[in-house]
């Protein structure tokens, strides 16, 4: 399955490795704990978890700048975290609180935050493809300097907006990048069941936009890929696709009895983990330590105990706030510009 | 005073905006090369360019959705789409992304994004051309929802809608862009929250909005003629709702009907019957009538295409048929 896939060898810097590291397994334990946290009726609504894809999340989001946009997917607390978004307000999101960082509005499924540009959070699949074109072209009729990155899921290829937005963004050479994490069934519906081209590469061959499939269990070789395509957009060469093929561990949503794969085929994935898959490299390249990794857990651990505590301290929106940022108020009538024409 | 039409109007507020805010860009099917499929924005791409007047391929979804992202990414896009009915190929980014974003962000993504589309029946477009569907749109939290169905209207909603930090969506009906009239020369921004009374009157209030105001005023002259003074009020925005102006209107007449060309059943005319319902229930001389599209997709042959929409004489026969209405 991943033949012709785009991998990563070099050695890497100490601290970067570790950073990607301790990245990884913050997201993996932040998760873990909204998965006890969901049991105990404490986070509701769908919960969709994120362990087995971390390296998707943490190595793309490595390569970004801090002025570029993400639009990401209802699964989306890991690229929230490697993102920037501080693990308290996240925490709160989930708890439906007002100190979430979108007000505890949207939940799990709705992460938005403005500072990171960050937007959101979207649970429609493939709905965030269209406004990730909007987000570029707006970028560059600005003249910034900036990417969008998008991320979606195989499921989205199947929809008419990942074909509609593919084109519109080559079209207009627009700095969109593309990120689809192939983590092979859409919900229960395996990847072979639903679209009649697999190689999701060759859709976006299609629209005439670059694209490479990149084993999305290796997090060097993630990052190196987006690194590369990132820089490519950047320079105003129009969109690019990635294919990052993962896996995800657990259910689809806490709903999920997975009657749709067997155990054995979770198991093998799960012996390419994408975090055990660093460990082991830092370990024989001699860049970790058992101290080291020892530490980032102890720090990752007292984060996760910061974050749930900072989001059970939190309040709750009062009703009369329901109403709140629906609208705005009526729209002023602005004053009489000059006369049409005047400036031309 | 310059003699104009309503299309022209609409070009004047396009050209205005583009002129004076270089965020403004407009983008749609054919609002470039073509010229605009109602002929608006004819002229705007040799005057302002590809980059701001941007031919769109036909991919409602996309390119509604990259109006909805380049507004929260600082721009001021406006969005043509050709019909209300080409619309619903962009209904998840309408109703799931510019409606919902700001509130369900906590206030973070306002979404400053104009949609411009054409709607109604009454040029043999047939059924996949003609419906009126802004009563759809007007269901919804998040949007505001406007019909301009007067030359200064035309004109003068396109400015305000720019400044709205939400969406605005303009209905502009399809039988109105060659509607000519004159308007002051300086006509410029009007507000998107009031309903205004086009024809004072005391005995029946005609209550309608777009494309029906001149028919809902034809057939109030008929009535002058028959002594009955029918109150014409023009909604003019759909989202939200300027209940007290019509509330107001109906206290007076104490009758009312509500003309609207989308369908009767779960439709914008029965939103309005019932507010005057629950507001005048003890004042109301004869129950709310309503003249409404008959409940049918819209045919071709004009005599079926006239018949399906409310006309001037619907309009005065439902007036008629109201208790006392000629006491």
């Amino acid at each position: 399955m991943n033949d012709h896939v785009a991998t990563a060898h070099d050695p890497i810097d100490r601290d970067h490795g570790l950073a990607l590291y301790h990245q990884m397994v913050r997201i993996r334990r932040f998760e873990e704990k909204c998965a006890e946290l969901y049991s105990a009726g404490t986070i509701r609504g769908f919960l969709h978890l994120y362990i087995g894809e971390e390296a998707v999340a943490a190595g793309a989001m490595a390569a970004l700048a801090p002025g570029d946009a993400v639009v990401a997917t209802y699964r989306e607390h890991g690229h929230a975290l490697a993102r920037g978004i501080a693990a308290g307000p996240l925490m709160a999101e989930m708890f439906g609180k007002r100190e979430g960082c979108s007000r505890g509005r949207g939940g799990s499924m709705h992460v938005f935050d403005r500072a990171t540009r960050f937007y959101g959070g979207n649970a429609i699949v493939g709905g965030g493809l269209p406004m990730a074109v909007g987000l570029a072209l707006a970028d560059r009729m600005r003249q910034r300097a900036t990417v969008t990155a998008c991320f979606f899921g195989d499921g989205a290829a199947a929809e008419g907006e990942f074909h509609e937005s593919l084109n519109l963004a080559a079209l207009w050479k627009l700095p969109v990048l593309f990120l689809c994490e192939n983590n092979l069934y859409a919900m229960g519906t395996r990847l072979d069941r639903a679209q009649s081209q697999i190689d999701l590469t060759i859709k976006a061959q299609a629209y005439a936009v670059r694209a490479e499939a990149v084993d999305g269990m290796d997090v060097l070789a993630v990052e190196k890929a987006t690194r590369q395509a990132a820089d490519l957009v950047r320079r105003g060469d129009g969109p690019a696709f990635l294919e990052f093929r993962t896996y995800r561990y657990r259910a689809h949503s806490m709903f999920d009895a997975e009657l749709y794969r067997d155990k054995a085929e979770v198991e093998l994935w799960k012996t390419r983990d994408p975090v055990e898959m660093l460990e082991g490299r830092m370990r024989r390249w001699s860049l970790a330590t058992d101290a080291d990794l020892a530490a980032i857990a102890a720090a990752v651990g007292t984060e996760i105990a910061d974050a749930v505590r900072f989001a059970d301290a939190g309040s709750w929106e009062p009703v009369s706030d329901l109403t709140l940022d629906v609208v705005a108020a009526a729209p002023a009538i602005p004053p009489a510009p000059a006369l049409a024409g005047a400036r031309s | 005073m310059i003699r104009t039409t309503y299309r022209d109007a609409i070009r004047a507020a396009l050209r205005e905006a583009l002129l004076g805010d270089p965020r403004v860009f407009l983008m749609g099917e054919d609002v470039g090369a073509y010229g605009g499929s109602y002929a608006v924005s004819k002229g705007l791409l040799d005057e302002f360019g590809p980059e701001r007047i941007r031919d769109t391929p036909l991919s409602e979804s996309a390119f509604v959705g990259a109006g909805i992202g380049a507004a929260i990414g600082g721009m001021k896009p406006i969005v043509e789409v050709m019909t209300v009915n080409f619309s619903l190929l962009a209904l998840d980014q309408i109703v799931n992304n510019a409606a919902t974003l700001r509130h369900m962000s906590g206030g973070q993504c306002n979404v400053p994004l104009v949609i411009r589309m054409a709607t109604g029946a009454g040029r043999q477009l047939a059924a996949q051309h003609a419906h009126s569907l802004e009563g759809w749109y007007a269901h919804i939290p998040g949007l505001r929802i406007v019909t301009p169905a007067i030359i200064e209207d035309a004109r003068g909603m396109l400015p305000t809608a720019l400044a709205s930090p939400d969406p605005v969506l303009i209905f502009e009906h399809q039988t109105l862009y060659n509607m000519e009239g004159e308007i002051d020369e300086r006509a410029g921004a009007v507000d998107l929250d009031r309903a205004a009374v086009r024809r004072p009157g005391t005995d029946v209030s005609l209550i309608t909005y777009g494309g029906t105001l001149g028919r809902t005023l034809a057939a109030a002259e008929a009535l002058a003629r028959e002594g009955v003074q029918a109150e014409v009020v023009d909604l003019r925005v759909l989202r939200p709702l300027d209940t007290a102006t019509i509330v107001a209107s109906v206290r007076k007449t104490r009758r009312a009907v509500v003309v609207d060309e989308g369908w009767r059943s779960g439709s914008l005319s029965a939103e309005i019957s019932a507010r005057l319902h629950e507001s005048l229930f003890y004042e109301l001389d004869a129950p709310v009538a309503r003249v409404c599209s008959a409940e049918v997709p819209i045919p071709y042959p004009k005599h079926l295409e006239d018949a399906a929409v409310p006309q001037a004489a619907s309009i005065a026969a439902a007036a008629r048929a109201l208790a006392g209405v000629h006491a």
